[in-house]
């Protein structure tokens, strides 16, 4: 188990190397020059080369990447070419707030899509048909037109949840709470549709494994059988794809923030790129990188504890 | 689910390519079963609407998508702009109609990005594995575990906005899924014995991939690309809606954001463009949904009854007079008269594979139920036991265990005797033990919830169990995973399970067919002690003449669903009276080749 959690971290610290790597060289070989960009069109070529210099991009740029990557991993990300501020800062405040929000989402996908999933499998019918569709229509309708729809109707009409803005946990939790609900709920509702789908895939399988025939000739009661025995072995898969579904989530959020009008990373992101600021660009990556690892690692964890063949290995 | 790259193709390769079509059926045949589906005909049809809407628009509107006219900001429906204006004034059905140009674009551009990277080398890592699938992998890899935006968001900040170049990339980011699907259907093929065939005859690589191969990508491939399709469409407004589309081109994300700037003015600006998306990429789901069904690809098929665990429609009672004309003595423990069993056909008919069985079982008595695979035997102990698939139809003139009736009984009351008075043997040991828990758990649930032990008391008594059906290390046994012990072991910890809440009827469904030929003797052995020791009744379900003559006292032979005939076994193995078990009893006896020698007509697989 030990040995295999190991493998797993440093596939994912070469994860965040390469990615890293790929990003730098993209943004700071490619492209059009930043220098100019920043200065604007009508500056004159001795700005422009100011700027340039005052930014280190006179460099060689494996001189750039080296020295980057060693204050890199030392947690130190640069400084915006446009605010000047510390990257590390700029993105660690965005960071709860679309955090806090992903959380909601993946939480609220694994309950949801459980209940919906083994329901599905188990009693067939209606429910089975509706998760059908609901999963076609889940995948069709874009998740900030789901976001704005919530809004318009519990947020505008219905004044239940602040339509924008967010509130830390720190400040009002009840107020935090609220801020992140219907976000969320936009967010969750296409995962759910592809978890419970698996739920309800992988539920069949197991249900129809010999040793749930054995377990019900033992006597022992359906709801042992199917919340016990059945789910415990279909969890894995469903594990699997939700910490896949984590990925498109944090891509989710990235919209839905606009659309909420919370400053997360989402919103840093966008106006990074919009302007071209490349630090900021490569510290989101960065920070979007190892969340993904951070969570695959808790997912082969949840996955070792789940599966005896790994964990007694 | 929209924004996922990584999610949405993984997760619809998952099912398909875990089972990978081994034949692809004719093309016609296909075209017209696809056109007997009405709603993915519509779909199509939708989407060829859309399309042709698209190339015509020039045609349909002289209106300009993108000039805006400040004074004419929020015009109603009708007069020149017949849908309206937006916020800035642009004519809406212009915007509608240039907008499905972009949408269409650049879902097609995914789509050939996808397809150009991820089936050439799907397919070379799939048929030649080695180095190139290692690398292959480990890149597609690395693209799925980012996510799709933040890598559209440093294209994007690097080289401008451009809907056509994040389209690209995006292509670029979905290629793994294809890669992965098209890899697991080769692999699954690559492995059946008709392509090695083709390879043992000679055949030239790019011939066997020609032929065999390549067909089965096909089907999985378009049904994934339809919904590549849609995901490129609802990617694609995101990214627009947050402003990162191409500048000065009509599209339905970019109407998306403008509706929102003017939400409280003219929310209903939502509602064309919102509806233009979610019914295109509907339409592409259930393109590929028909696609799956006739291509019959993937999918687990809806759930029509309440399944596997809920129940079996309990056995009912059969009004016909009883077949069975055996004396029925006072002292049965189990009696069966008249039993059927049938299962529903494609067809909407049913089909029967237990034909009015009937037997009886006295306490202490253990009963041979014997015939070929296909004749019955297992259906019937099934039946016994309420074990049967949901879709099974069970009727039965008689069938009482210890006097009391089982037709009609509650779940409840089933499972107050399955276990606790009517124990189960299965076949296959390895797959009949749960591998999540550990075998002490296995053991001592149904005693703690029959039997109502401590969980100490039911620990005890499980060690006892385990070493009584002579495991070596029972507290080793107890707290192993059902990986960690042999078949035999396996088998043995099965049969402590079956006897763990003292039950009065066996049922043991083939108990030595999967072990080795040493292990089959001990396990027999055991079954005869315990049986002693118990006075237990046992239906002992075999194909093997040696079996029931080392352990039964009476034997039912079954064939094609029916009982040939029944007797005690001492009588039976002296003087057999119908054919079909003589031609048993010849072919066990003097190990001629048994099935050769029978033509029966099987009743069924099950």
């Amino acid at each position: 188990m030990l040995g295999f959690l190991l493998k797993r971290l440093g596939a994912g610290v070469v994860l965040v190397w390469v990615t890293a790597t790929a990003t730098f060289f993209l943004t700071n070989a490619t492209g059009s020059d930043p220098a100019r960009r920043i200065v604007g069109p009508q500056a004159d070529a001795a700005t422009v080369l100011a700027k340039r210099q005052e930014l280190g991009l006179d460099r060689p740029v494996l001189e750039r990447y080296w020295d980057w990557l060693t204050s890199a991993v030392h947690g130190d990300l640069g400084v915006s070419w446009f605010t000047n501020q510390p990257v590390g800062g700029t993105v660690a405040d965005a960071l709860p707030i679309s955090l806090s929000l992903v959380v909601a989402a993946i939480v609220l996908t694994a309950l949801v899509s459980v209940v919906i999933g083994v329901v599905a499998a188990v009693r067939g019918g209606w429910v089975d048909s509706a998760l059908q569709g609901a999963s076609i229509l889940a995948f069709a309708v874009p998740n900030f037109l789901v976001g704005l729809l919530l809004a318009l109707v519990f947020a505008v009409q219905l004044g239940l949840f602040p339509a924008i803005g967010y509130t830390p946990f720190a400040q009002d939790p009840g107020l935090w709470a609220a801020s992140i609900t219907l976000p969320a709920v936009a967010l969750a509702i296409g995962a759910t549709a592809t978890v419970a789908t698996q739920t309800r895939g992988s539920m069949i399988d197991v249900l129809g494994q010999d040793y749930v025939r054995t377990l019900r000739s033992r006597g022992l009661p359906t709801r042992s059988i199917l919340l016990k025995h059945a789910l415990r072995n279909a969890a894995p898969a469903s594990l699997t794809v939700l910490s896949l579904q984590f990925i498109a989530l944090i891509s989710g959020a990235v919209v839905i923030e606009k659309v909420f009008g919370l400053n997360g990373i989402g919103e840093r992101a966008t106006s990074a790129a919009s302007t071209g600021d490349v630090p900021v660009v490569l510290g989101v990556v960065v920070l979007t990188v190892v969340l993904v690892v951070v969570v695959n690692l808790l997912a082969d964890l949840a996955l070792g504890w789940l599966n005896p063949k790994v964990r007694t290995a | 689910m929209s924004l996922l790259s990584d999610g949405g193709p993984a997760a619809a390769a998952a099912p398909s390519s875990s089972v990978a079509p081994t034949a692809v059926p004719p093309r016609a045949g296909v075209a017209r079963r696809f056109l007997r589906k009405p709603v993915a005909v519509a779909s199509v049809a939708w989407l060829l609407l859309v399309a042709v809407l698209a190339a015509a628009a020039p045609l349909l509107t002289s209106a300009s998508p993108t000039a805006s006219s400040i004074t004419n900001a929020l015009a109603p429906f009708g007069g020149d702009s017949p849908l309206g204006t937006d916020g800035l004034g642009r004519d809406v059905l212009a915007q509608l109609l240039y907008g499905a140009r972009t949408s269409l674009v650049g879902a097609l551009i995914v789509v050939a990005v996808a397809l150009v990277l991820g089936l050439p080398a799907g397919v070379l890592a799939g048929y030649y594995r080695g180095r190139f699938d290692a690398a292959a992998s480990w890149v597609a890899n690395l693209v799925m575990a980012q996510p799709a935006i933040i890598i559209l968001l440093v294209v994007l900040a690097q080289f401008g906005r451009s809907t056509e170049l994040a389209m690209l990339v995006f292509g670029v980011v979905i290629a793994p899924g294809v890669f992965r699907l098209v890899r697991a259907s080769i692999i699954a093929v690559r492995g059946e014995l008709y392509v090695d065939a083709a390879r043992v005859a000679g055949l030239s690589d790019p011939r066997i991939m020609r032929r065999h191969v390549l067909p089965v990508v096909v089907a999985p491939t378009i049904i994934q690309m339809s919904q590549v399709l849609g995901i490129a469409i609802v990617l694609q407004a995101g990214l627009e809606f947050i402003g990162l589309g191409s500048a000065n081109q009509a599209s339905w994300g970019g109407m998306l954001n403008d509706a929102f700037a003017k939400i409280y003015a003219a929310p209903n600006l939502l509602l064309l463009p919102g509806l233009a998306i979610v019914v295109t990429v509907t339409a592409c789901s259930l393109v590929g949904n028909g696609l799956r069904d006739v291509l019959g690809v993937g999918a687990t098929p809806p759930v029509r009854r309440r399944s596997a665990v809920r129940a079996v429609g309990p056995v009912v009672e059969d009004g016909r007079p009883s077949s069975g004309t055996a004396p029925a003595p006072d002292d049965a423990l189990l009696r069966v008269e008249g039993l059927r069993v049938a299962y529903p056909e494609p067809d909407g008919g049913e089909g029967e594979v237990v034909h009015g069985v009937s037997l009886t079982i006295r306490r202490g008595e253990v009963h041979g139920l014997v015939g070929e695979s296909g004749s019955g035997k297992s259906q019937t102990a099934f039946a016994v036991l309420g074990l049967l698939p949901p879709q099974a139809h069970t009727s039965a003139t008689t069938l009482t265990f210890d006097g009391g009736d089982l037709r009609g009984i509650s779940r409840r009351g089933m499972n107050q005797l399955r276990g606790r008075r009517i124990g189960y043997i299965p076949q296959e040991p390895m797959s009949n033990l749960d591998p999540s828990f550990r075998i002490g758990s296995q053991l001592t649930e149904p005693m703690r919830h029959h039997l109502g032990l401590s969980k100490a008391e039911a620990k005890a008594k499980a060690i006892q169990l385990l070493d009584r059906v002579g495991i070596v290390d029972p507290a080793r046994v107890f707290d192993s995973y059902p990986h960690q012990i042999s078949g035999g072991m396996a088998q043995r910890v099965l049969i402590a399970g079956a006897l763990s809440c003292d039950p009065d009827l066996l049922i043991a469904d083939e108990p030595t067919t999967a072990l080795d030929v040493t292990v089959q003797a001990e396990v027999l052995d055991l079954v005869r002690d315990l049986q002693a020791e118990r006075d237990l009744g046992v239906l002992l379900v075999t194909h093997d003449f040696g079996v029931v003559a080392d352990l039964c006292d009476t034997v039912t032979v079954m064939r094609a669903g029916e009982v040939v005939e029944s007797a005690a076994a001492a009588q039976l193995f002296a003087d057999p009276q119908h054919e079909y078990t003589r031609s048993l009893l010849a072919a066990t006896l003097e190990g001629g080749p048994a099935r050769a020698a029978l033509t029966t007509p099987a009743g069924g697989t099950r």
